[in-house]
């Protein structure tokens, strides 16, 4: 665990820059991160699925996976990878400031 | 005034929590009903040993009302909806069970046909799941076959019933192929839609090491979209292909389909919310759910549901009495992950502590934590014997409690 500036604020992040602590996160903090994952521009589409991810999370504790995100989100599986290359259930958690989405070892 | 209290599911929640209520009331204090479909009780931990030989499906299923205590009513029925307004179920057929306290106990429900091609072509020849008796029947045939090629083990989706499973999976076979010769011919690949097999950073650590021992190749971030089952190849979302001679896959899971029947009871995957810490359902205020039926934050486990059972009893007889819950459950976790060669690791968790080293205190002596041993495949192989005749019936294990144990665990400084 280790303290981090991201957009100009102190915030504490796991090895991979992950968000441990949620209630740090704000939405600056949201598009630097998108920023440096290759995600220049956050449009309402990414969003509708970052902050879909972000709620379940904070209201479960657990995050959604990307066939839950597809049927719940509003958002098709096939958009959720042009939105967030490579794994968008990951992408879009370090995005919304929760943590990875994790088994139980 | 005499309590009615309904439990859906005559699993290992559904039986522990009958059980334990008829023992703490009396006849005269509250009617007990149990619901399911069918009379089957399956000891599903012992699944995962049917493909390779090491168990006997036929002794691992057990008659659902015998492991019910007298007084206690069985319905062999499939569940209509629950009625929340109402407070009552119906059954298929239109029997009614009206309930001053209801426990859902349904468990999970495996949905391969919602992966497209899964039940296609190839199901049951070259593509299958342990996650049943029939699939784990049909895969040991499949298995004693199996000369050499590329076996891929796959997890569809999170959330899974034990996630481990898998894993151990992966280990046993290799174990197997070796026994058999053809280790050597075979590829054996673990695809996984999580970014490892280990994604917690303490496990990770202390267990990496066994892919490379078993020659696992681990394929990470894999979502299984589509599955081919004449062509052999598995096909992620993302367009990424896997080729196969044998597929075992874990398939997604979802609630029982009678929660989606029954408005407000459950989420869009039909899983029943509920509090993480008292086990009541979201839904009404006398409504209860335990085990692999709920979103709780912690694992689908048979030891989750168990510590869930020790203390969902306590939590309905306050609601009854009209006293406050107790928020006593802390998401434990507690299990034997096979490893192969007769040995295995033992891995006992929470909602806030990850798996860590050290050793778990038990009134036989401690066992190692999230290290190989012996001794540790000797418990999970004595564990059956416990499951029907201790925790089913509702009697506490010697040593064992709901309590995730802090002592013997070693934290980081």
């Amino acid at each position: 665990m280790t303290t981090v500036m991201i957009a100009e604020a102190p915030v504490e992040v796991d090895a991979e820059g992950f968000l441990i602590k949620p209630e740090q996160w704000n939405e600056t903090i949201a598009a630097a991160i998108a920023g440096e994952n290759g995600i220049p521009v956050l449009t309402d589409r990414h969003w509708l699925v970052v902050r879909f991810m972000r709620d379940r999370y904070l209201q479960t504790g657990t995050a959604p996976s990307i066939r839950a995100l597809g049927k719940e989100s509003g958002v098709p599986v096939k958009e959720l990878y042009e939105l967030f290359p490579k794994g968008p259930a990951k992408l879009a958690a370090k995005i919304g400031g929760i943590p990875k989405p994790h088994g139980c070892i | 005034m005499k309590k009615r209290i309904v439990i859906l599911g005559g699993g290992t929640g559904g039986t522990l929590t009958a059980n334990r209520l008829r023992k703490r009331f009396g006849p005269d204090e509250a009617e007990l009903h149990v619901v399911d479909r069918d009379d089957r009780h399956v000891y599903q931990p012992g699944l995962l040993f049917v493909p390779f030989g090491l168990a006997d499906p036929d002794e691992l299923v057990r008659p659902r009302r015998r492991q019910l205590r007298k007084g206690i009513e069985f319905h062999e029925s499939e569940v209509e909806a629950v009625e929340l307004d109402a407070d009552r179920v119906r059954l298929a057929g239109g029997v009614e069970l009206p309930y001053d306290a209801l426990v859902v106990a349904t468990g999970a429900r495996l949905l391969p046909e919602e992966t497209e091609g899964l039940t296609g072509d190839g199901w049951l020849e070259r593509v299958f799941t342990f996650y049943d008796v029939e699939g784990a029947t049909a895969l040991r045939e499949a298995l004693a076959r199996f000369d050499g090629g590329r076996l891929v083990v796959n997890i569809a989706d999170m959330p899974i019933k034990c996630p481990v499973a898998p894993i151990e999976f992966a280990f046993l076979a290799d174990w197997f192929l070796r026994e058999r010769g053809v280790r050597a011919k075979t590829e054996l690949v673990l695809s996984t839609p999580l970014d490892a097999c280990f994604t917690k950073p303490i496990a990770s650590k202390h267990l990496t090491h066994l892919l490379a021992e078993k020659e696992v190749e681990l394929v990470t971030e894999f979502s299984a979209g589509e599955v081919d089952g004449v062509g052999g190849k598995l096909i992620s979302y993302d367009g990424r292909e896997l080729p196969f001679d044998l597929l075992v896959t874990v398939p997604i899971h979802g609630g029982a389909a009678y929660v989606g029947r029954s408005p407000g009871l459950g989420d869009a995957l039909d899983w029943v919310p509920a509090d993480p810490h008292t086990l009541q359902a979201r839904a009404k205020e006398n409504v209860f759910a335990l085990g692999d039926a709920t979103d709780v934050p912690t694992s689908k486990a048979g030891s989750v549901t168990h510590f869930e059972g020790e203390l969902l009893d306590g939590n309905i007889a306050r609601f009854l009495a009209g006293a406050e819950l107790e928020a006593s459950f802390d998401g434990h976790a507690n299990c034997f992950v096979e490893t192969g060669f007769k040995k295995a690791l033992l891995i006992d968790f929470n909602y806030d502590t990850e798996p860590l080293p050290g050793r778990f205190p038990t009134a036989l002596g401690p066992l190692p934590l999230l290290r190989e041993s012996r001794v540790n495949h000797l418990g999970k192989l004595m564990f059956q014997w416990f499951y029907w005749h201790a925790l089913l019936p509702g009697r506490e294990l010697p040593g064992i409690g709901p309590a995730m144990p802090a002592a013997g665990k070693q934290y980081a400084a």
